[in-house]
């Protein structure tokens, strides 16, 4: 089929996925164009990465280092008891697994609840967070360097007992969320073993989500910490010797699963389908999306260009661009891109580089990361 | 993960598990006047299924079962369904056993996978039980047993928050995960793909409470709403039309849960080509685990006690087949792949001499002197059971 047959192809709505503006003019030309000038997607589906182990349904379930100037990226996503790491170079994949640490009786299997790569000024650790406690091991995960067992008795009965929620915070910390509310700040020493429970934050009644530092560059006053729980509730804080509570976001009756912080913007993902945006240093709603169907499982944030990426049980991952009206200063947040995947609960969901360039997706039940790039 | 799990799991299977076995009588069955001694009749087929009912729901079982805890593996909880199968005069072989087992847990996966909010599982469990409720509605004494049951599900469930229906979910689905096993009613329904995985629709309504998608709204810092955007995908959702009715009685509005058998429609799975989905993973524990064998505890023994006395000669007229023929059925014990096997662990095999004193000790715990319902259904035989041992 000659150009002309791709230029009526191309008639009606302003392209899947687009940014929904109608479609930019059509032009018949004669010839032959090998690049078509109207609304076409913003990425395209590149080669998978397969795993050993399928994922498990937990939340942010995809964790992916990239550090500048290297080569190498590595994926890690959560199976039950275990974890899958894959390291790509150039070349090919190594892979790896770690286990989730028994606790002292060793009389039960212990599932671990998420992995993520924490990347602090002169070093980077690889923690695990499981229903026993907390696994800390060097990035390429061959020694753990740390492990601290969660009270049992903190919990009362019948409740779950697990440790969830990890970010790297002020460039010294590692703060990590359990299920009965509270979040642990461990001091991170240059290197060694070392490593202290500097406090205790304890300002969340349900059990918390996720956690994640400032990416960008926080307004003065702003915090650079934001914390969230399973009944919504979101609060941010100013890092340091001793951390301070500047904000607290109220539930609106929604659980919050995924949040990410950037340039003094709180991103929040729930579990009626809604991304919201609020302003760190007020914790005022700015902006209000209706971007899923189904419990959002992921959130990521492109710090470069303020990509945010969301990824959610209802098959979809959206990209969405982030951006302050220099003017009004506004928040402003636009659909970028639509990723359906088919038959498949998206529970984790990355950005690969700091631009936004590329992502990495993976869902319940999936053996395999699928890889997304500019196209 | 969730200690409030078990319940939502056994009772779900056990629902299932009625459907398939009443389809299974129901195709099996002869009208009374014709039949021989060892063909099934419709009062045969009441009697198998009050007897699984009355010891599903059993009081001090279920007791047992509401108490927070971890779930069960897949090996411990199938024992507990072999015995509840084998409650009645009907009797099943390892393959029928294996290919009930197959059936309910994949029709299970299929609904947890699809609830379109994690609080949905309450309703498809409300599902089973009001089905269940129907099997015995001319036997009042299980009735209320179930009823209690219901009720019991709804003092624990009804204040649970959505994150921690989510956490049971994930618990659930992670009890699920790589099972693949294809369903010829999935299958022919369109709801399951050739590879085993489900199919998840990008259409039809949203869960209650959400809403459909599409819609981008911006505020200034008065809390004023200043832009309005909106963006498309392939997805076509509608708004719910309302929510499922979470009462004693009431209706559901979600079907998911509610029988899809009918004798019309026979049920098979198919064993190839889902292998070839577990070749990356089939090992449940990596390490193995020492309780094991005291998983296969309280539960199993409340269910029956030490391993029952084998048919005789004259009740073998009574055994079920989940295939269409005996040949089949054969086939199907000889050609199970490996890693699909459940490796159902005999408990008189694991019976060591010092756990015997510990099992006389709970079973006795278990002689409970307070007098009985008068009901003339099977539920005091299996305290009864435990007395003959």
């Amino acid at each position: 089929p000659g150009p002309w047959a791709l230029a009526g192809l191309r008639e009606g709505r302003g392209g899947r996925g687009g940014p929904g503006r109608a479609v930019g003019g059509r032009q018949w030309v004669h010839g032959w164009f090998p690049e078509l000038p109207w609304p076409r997607r913003m990425y395209r589906k590149e080669k998978s990465i397969q795993l050993k182990s399928s994922s498990a349904a937990l939340y942010n379930n995809l964790s992916v280092l990239h550090l500048p100037g290297r080569q190498l990226t590595s994926f890690s996503t959560v199976h039950g008891p275990s974890l899958s790491v894959v390291m790509a170079d150039g070349l090919g994949f190594s892979h790896r697994q770690l286990q989730a640490k028994e606790g002292g009786m060793a009389v039960s299997t212990s599932l671990l609840t998420q992995a993520a790569w924490c990347v602090l000024p002169s070093r980077v650790l690889l923690v695990l967070t499981s229903q026993k406690g907390i696994q800390m091991y060097e990035s390429d995960g061959s020694i753990m360097v740390y492990w601290h067992a969660l009270d049992v008795m903190e919990h009362p009965p019948a409740q779950a007992v697990f440790a969830r929620g990890i970010a790297a915070a002020g460039g010294r910390f590692i703060c990590v969320g359990t299920s009965s509310g509270l979040v642990l700040v461990f001091d991170i020493p240059p290197k060694g073993t070392n490593i202290t429970v500097s406090e205790v934050l304890e300002r969340h009644c349900d059990a918390i989500t996720d956690i994640a530092a400032e990416l960008g560059q926080a307004p003065d006053g702003a915090g650079d910490l934001v914390t969230a729980d399973d009944a919504g509730t979101l609060c941010v804080w100013s890092t340091g010797e001793e951390f301070t509570l500047l904000s607290k976001i109220p539930a609106f009756g929604c659980s919050c699963s995924s949040v990410k912080l950037w340039n003094g913007i709180v991103a929040a993902g729930y579990g009626n389908g809604q991304i919201r945006l609020y302003e760190a240093t007020t914790g005022l709603l700015r902006a209000e999306v209706n971007a899923h169907a189904r419990w959002i499982y992921a959130l990521d944030l492109a710090p470069q260009t303020g990509k945010l990426l969301s990824g959610a049980e209802d098959s979809f991952v959206h990209v969405w661009k982030l951006s302050r009206n220099l003017d009004t200063d506004d928040v402003e947040i636009e659909h970028c891109h639509a990723e359906c995947v088919t038959d498949t609960q998206v529970c984790g969901a990355r950005f690969c580089d700091p631009e936004g360039n590329s992502f990495a997706v993976t869902g319940y039940d999936l053996s395999e990361i699928f890889r997304y790039g500019r196209a | 993960m969730s200690a409030r799990t078990l319940p939502l799991l056994f009772l779900n299977l056990g629902g299932e598990m009625l459907y398939i076995l009443d389809q299974r009588l129901r195709a099996q069955s002869i009208p009374g006047e014709k039949a021989r001694k060892d063909e099934w009749t419709d009062v045969d087929r009441k009697r198998v299924m009050n007897d699984i009912i009355t010891t599903m729901f059993n009081k001090k079982f279920m007791e047992e079962l509401f108490k927070p805890q971890e779930l069960y593996s897949k090996k411990a909880l199938r024992t507990v369904y072999d015995r509840l199968a084998h409650a009645s005069i009907m009797r099943l072989n390892q393959a029928s056993m294996d290919k009930l087992y197959d059936l309910m847990t994949m029709a299970f996966k299929y609904q947890v996978l699809l609830c379109p909010r994690p609080k949905d599982i309450l309703l498809v469990t409300f599902n089973h039980l009001d089905a269940i409720k129907d099997f015995i509605c001319d036997a009042p004494g299980i009735l209320n047993q179930v009823d209690e049951t219901f009720r019991q599900l709804i003092e624990t469930y009804s204040c649970l928050s959505a994150g921690e229906f989510q956490l049971i979910r994930q618990t659930l689905l992670i009890f699920f995960q790589d099972m693949h096993i294809r369903v010829s009613i999935f299958l022919k329904d369109k709801v399951q793909n050739s590879n085993g995985r489900f199919v998840l629709p990008i259409s039809g309504p949203v869960p209650w409470g959400t809403e459909v998608p599409g819609l981008i709204r911006m505020f200034n810092h008065n809390g004023d709403e200043v832009r309005r955007t909106e963006f498309t995908t392939d997805g076509n959702y509608v708004p719910p039309q309302r929510e499922g009715s979470f009462d004693l009685y009431g209706d559901r509005v979600l079907k998911l849960g509610t029988n899809m058998y009918s004798v019309s429609r026979p049920v098979e799975t198919h064993m190839s080509g889902s292998s070839k989905n577990l070749a990356s993973h089939a090992k449940e524990n990596i390490v193995p685990n020492p309780l094991a064998k005291e998983e296969l505890n309280f539960l199993a023994r409340l269910l029956g006690g030490l391993e029952i006395q084998k048919p005789g000669g004259s009740e073998t007229g009574f055994r079920l087949n989940l295939f269409t023929t005996d040949e089949e059925e054969e086939h199907a014990a000889l050609t199970r792949p490996e890693e699909l096997s459940y490796k159902v662990i005999n408990i008189e095999a694991t019976q060591e001499p010092g756990r015997r004193a510990e099992l006389s000790r709970i079973l006795g715990e278990l002689e409970v002197a307070e007098p009985r319902p008068g009901s003339a259904g099977k539920g005091e035989d299996l305290l009864a059971l435990m007395d003959g041992l």
